[in-house]
């Protein structure tokens, strides 16, 4: 046995082998052996690697309360490390990685806001023209940069649609430890995959959850059992620029 | 008159290398004349043993952690053995130059060598090498002792399977 098959005992499947029971009972069994001894963490299962089986998409509800948006960009900001002080801030290139958008008919006068962030679309046109596969595409249809090839170069910038990704103009300082960020990379809407990959939601929907709102929800449009797919298949949703066939896991509800 | 500056910037050369090599043996007494003295990386804020021997991590931390954090971003695996954050858990201790000796943080570890060895690569340019406020100091390392023990276990069960 090597230190890696050691090290990926997977406790989220049923296992019947007798060996594997008596790992992972050995596992539980120290902390109760050493009384006195305070581990700070227990070792983690490991998970993943992800799988398609998994499409992790949202659906925001536009008719909600213009005021809520505004939170889920808070809380963006909070747990992600991004925006600024009005004092420091440069509105024209600092990053953004969600912002609320209003919208009007210039006919009938209606308005809206909605939020508007990656759309983490299923053929990502930022993933087609990264010139060094920095841009890319989790199995589970999370589009993220991956900064640490990543040149800066900015062609997924230009190819967005949504104008969704954005470039770190300046030093930063204060990262947080989930979210390394840093000056000449491109960045954007992670759909918090630290939280998503513990099973929690995204900070943007906790945020409108905590304030009883449900106008973001976040969930598997793989599975026709999960809130999210149920509701999708019972209101009419569309998606911003559905001609330009990139199929965003962003679903938008009143717009 | 090129030849006498030549001599004279060779005689302030050896001034220095002298009063440089008086200096270093003053303070590092294993350092020979004129070396540059050996790296003290920053003694670990807590624990004994890493996940790997000292000089098995020395050689090839830099694969461990180039390795998962490709599995770890591309993939999706988590709570894989080599984690930077685990690095900073351990190995960030304070420091009068950092902050004001306020926040842990691994420069006093990772820096020290790096500067040895001409290392240019600064993984926290980007990653925050500053350790979570609320971590307290424990004499093992988090996870040391079921690691020590499902080891043992496995070595024990491997014998059985084998007769």
């Amino acid at each position: 046995m090597t230190d890696k098959s050691m090290n990926t005992v997977d406790t989220s499947r049923v296992d019947t082998s007798r060996r594997n029971l008596l790992k992972g009972g050995a596992a539980a069994a120290i902390i109760t052996l050493a009384p006195g001894v305070t581990l700070q963490t227990v070792q983690a299962a490991v998970t993943g690697p992800v799988t398609s089986a998994k499409r992790w998409g949202m659906l925001i509800d536009a008719t909600a309360p213009e005021g809520v948006w505004d939170l889920a960009v808070d809380a963006c900001k909070a747990e992600q490390g991004w925006g600024k002080d009005k004092d420091d801030a440069n509105p024209a290139t600092d990053p953004q990685w969600i912002r609320k958008v209003s919208i009007k008919d210039p006919k009938t006068g209606a308005k809206a806001s909605l939020p508007v962030m990656c759309q983490h679309c299923a053929n990502p046109p930022c993933v087609d023209v990264c010139p060094t596969g920095a841009s890319m595409k989790r199995e589970d249809g999370i589009v993220l940069v991956d900064k640490h090839i990543c040149i800066g170069c900015r062609y997924c910038m230009m190819a967005c649609p949504y104008s969704c990704r954005s470039f770190v103009h300046e030093d930063v300082r204060g990262q947080k430890q989930h979210m390394p960020r840093g000056k000449g990379t491109v960045e954007s809407c992670t759909m918090c995959v630290h939280r998503v990959d513990k099973g929690q939601k995204p900070a943007c929907v906790e945020a409108l959850n905590k304030a009883g709102s449900n106008a973001i929800m976040f969930g598997d449009l793989n599975d026709p059992n999960s809130d999210i797919s149920r509701a999708v298949s019972k209101y009419v949703t569309q998606r911003i620029r559905a001609d330009l066939g990139v199929e965003p896991g962003v679903h938008y509800r009143g717009i | 008159m090129r030849s006498a500056s030549r001599i004279l910037s060779l005689t302030i050369l050896g001034f220095v290398l002298v009063a440089f090599g008086i200096g270093s043996g003053l303070l590092a007494t294993s350092a020979q004349a004129g070396e540059v003295p050996l790296p003290k990386p920053a003694k670990a804020f807590k624990g004994e043993q890493c996940v790997e021997p000292t000089d098995v991590m020395r050689r090839n931390h830099f694969e461990f952690l180039k390795h998962q954090r490709d599995e770890t971003l591309r993939e999706g695996v988590r709570g894989n053995k080599y984690s930077l954050n685990e690095c900073i858990d351990c190995h960030a201790v304070t420091s009068p130059d950092v902050a004001g000796g306020k926040v842990r943080t691994l420069k006093p570890f990772c820096a020290e060598c790096h500067a040895y060895a001409a290392v240019s690569i600064d993984c926290f340019q980007c990653h925050t090498g500053a350790a979570l406020p609320d971590a307290k100091q424990s004499a093992l390392p988090a996870d040391h002792a079921d690691k020590a023990m499902i080891t043992a276990l496995q070595k024990h069960l491997d014998k059985g399977a084998k007769q």
